[in-house]
């Protein structure tokens, strides 16, 4: 099996975007190109009921191919890592059902198969898991309502990069803020392979009024790096892989 | 949340009295009723053709395929008590559509560990404590660590009593990151090590699953995780003897079960050397007249008192 880069862009917000182009859009814009967006909302403490504009939350996954939680501050870290995890195995298991549909016709997907053909490929599901190469932008919304919340964001992305570097492929990761100050989205760290070293750099999350979402992950798309998103253009069919 | 709509959903999919048949393998299963829940899906008591077993069932496809591909891979192991054993394995979809992947097992009818070490005496801990040990040890010897070890997935079965372990969904391949895992349990969260599947990760979490019998409501971390969880085992009187091998596997000093439980072996028999001393000294005190008026029961008392002074 090829081994392949993952992409993902990790949203972080507590509200819905007032600013510029629909956020939808630019994240199916995102994942046309290999990028699969990934949404948490963080819902306020006393909140009970599903928030009307974090229903935007939801709809921001689906156009990015991602997958989307809401969740209240304390459940966080193991939130980060859950929707990070299975976004991971959602991209891989579409490319293995693309590849079996080549094999076994249209409209196959793993769910038609016996469960002893499909523990088979869930285990070549999990190897590709295991063993690929991962690329994650981290998007922190730090519009006014976050600012007590960014110390458990902090804490969360370093689990995050426990977890991911515990696995046999490396790990990339970048954060970056939004609204920035003079542009839509910020710098706070460089691609790097691990988080554990954001805690003298996170201050920097300084708190705005305006929430552009939109703007933000079309930003986002491109620190990429440009040479793998010519690659992923190229590679039309294979959503989210990109060849090493 | 959206997770929360999902259990209702579940939930009332699914009762008592209920039909469930196989679309693969059309094998029907009557359930009787829920014998727990955790993140991944729920497991109800059932019967089939007289016989009861546990069925686990979830929507969570993916992950049910990865938990029965462990299941089988360990069923392979001879003597095989690594885990319940696998029955069946199926698709059902509910009456108003949504689909289900079920698995069927062993039902391991049991109580938890720590009532039963709260009912029967502290003595069980480290009994348990061995038996584990030789589990783990059989586990890692097959390439897998259990990853999500704690209170919940243990349970002591009776006659004679013995603890198993249910659900694997954590249970990783050496080497591999942890799938899953209990932050209380977890030496990543406590700073005291990495994610990756190694013989000592699961040690660790043996050791936080004793702590958490002691202290049922858990605790944080706080600023200094080790020095706080070193606190907590010198202050959990029921563990008093088996300390000193509590922290070296904390601190990640055992490579393998089998060391551990060869100190553990060791540090029991020399409690119980010491219980046996106690036990001299007690006949001796037995014959000294006043003592011997004060009959049976109090001197049963007397001794039962010494001992559990040793075990403080
Ligand atoms: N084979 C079994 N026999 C008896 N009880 C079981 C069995 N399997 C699971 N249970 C009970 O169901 C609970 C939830 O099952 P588990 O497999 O741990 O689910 P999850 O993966 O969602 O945590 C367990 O904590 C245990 O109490
Ligand atoms: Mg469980």
């Amino acid at each position: 099996m090829r081994k392949g880069t993952l992409k993902q862009i990790l949203l972080i917000t507590d509200g819905c975007s007032n600013k510029g182009e629909d956020p939808s859009a630019t994240a199916s814009l995102a994942y046309q190109q290999g990028i699969t967006v990934n949404v948490i909302g963080i819902l306020e403490d006393e909140q009970s009921e599903q928030p009307e504009g974090l229903k935007e939350v939801e709809d921001i996954a689906l156009s990015g191919g991602g997958v989307s939680q809401l969740v209240y501050k304390q459940a966080l870290s193991q939130t980060v890592q859950t929707v990070t995890k299975q976004a991971m195995t959602q991209t891989l298991q579409g490319f293995v059902n693309k590849e079996l549909q080549q094999i076994l016709g249209q409209d196959q997907s793993l769910e038609d198969l016996e469960p002893e053909k499909r523990g088979e490929i869930m285990e070549v599901v999990e190897d590709m898991g295991e063993t690929c190469d991962l690329e994650v932008l981290v998007l922190v919304d730090t519009s006014a309502s976050m600012h007590d919340k960014l110390p458990t964001v902090k804490e969360a992305l370093i689990d995050l990069s426990i977890s991911l570097n515990a696995r046999i492929g490396r790990n990339r990761f970048a954060i970056f803020s939004f609204p920035g100050k003079r542009k839509d989205i910020q710098k706070v760290f460089d691609w790097s392979p691990a988080l554990d070293s954001i805690s003298t750099i996170f201050p920097k999350l300084t708190s705005g009024g305006i929430t552009p979402t939109g703007p933000a992950i079309r930003e986002a798309m491109y620190q990429f790096g440009k040479k793998s998103l010519l690659r992923s253009f190229r590679d039309e069919d294979e959503p989210g892989m990109e060849e090493a | 949340m959206k997770m929360n709509q999902e259990w209702k959903k579940l939930n009332s999919d699914i009762h008592s009295g209920m039909h469930i048949q196989g679309k693969w393998h059309k094998q029907t299963y009557v359930i009787k009723r829920k014998l727990g829940a955790g993140a991944i899906g729920s497991v109800y008591l059932c019967e089939a053709n007289g016989k009861l077993a546990a069925l686990k069932i979830s929507d969570k496809r993916s992950s049910m395929t990865v938990e029965v591909n462990v299941l089988r891979s360990l069923g392979k192991v001879q003597g095989n008590r690594l885990g319940p054993s696998l029955l069946d394995v199926d698709d059902w979809t509910a009456p108003i559509g949504t689909k289900y992947s079920f698995y069927v097992m062993e039902y391991l009818q049991g109580e938890s560990m720590a009532s039963y070490i709260h009912r029967h005496g502290k003595e069980w801990a480290g009994v348990f404590m061995v038996q584990l040990l030789e589990d783990l040890e059989q586990l890692h010897q097959q390439g897998w660590v259990f990853g999500d070890l704690k209170l919940d997935n243990l349970l002591i079965v009776s006659s004679p009593p013995r603890v198993r372990w249910v659900d694997v969904g954590g249970t990783t391949q050496t080497g591999r990151a942890i799938k899953e895992y209990t932050e209380f349990y977890d030496r990543g969260y406590w700073e005291m090590g990495s994610r990756r599947a190694e013989p000592s990760y699961d040690l660790f979490a043996f050791t936080m699953a004793f702590i958490h019998v002691y202290y049922p409501k858990r605790f944080v971390k706080g600023s200094q995780p080790e020095k706080l969880l070193f606190r907590k085992l010198d202050e959990a009187r029921g563990l008093r003897p088996y300390r000193n091998v509590l922290k070296k596997a904390l601190a990640g000093k055992y490579a393998s079960s089998s060391q551990m439980k060869r100190e553990m072996l060791q540090v029991i028999h020399d409690t119980q050397k010491k219980k046996q001393k106690t036990r001299k000294q007690i006949q001796q005190e037995k014959e000294a007249p006043f003592l011997l008026e004060a009959g049976g029961i109090s001197i049963l008392a007397g001794a039962y008192y010494l001992i559990s002074l040793l075990f403080q």
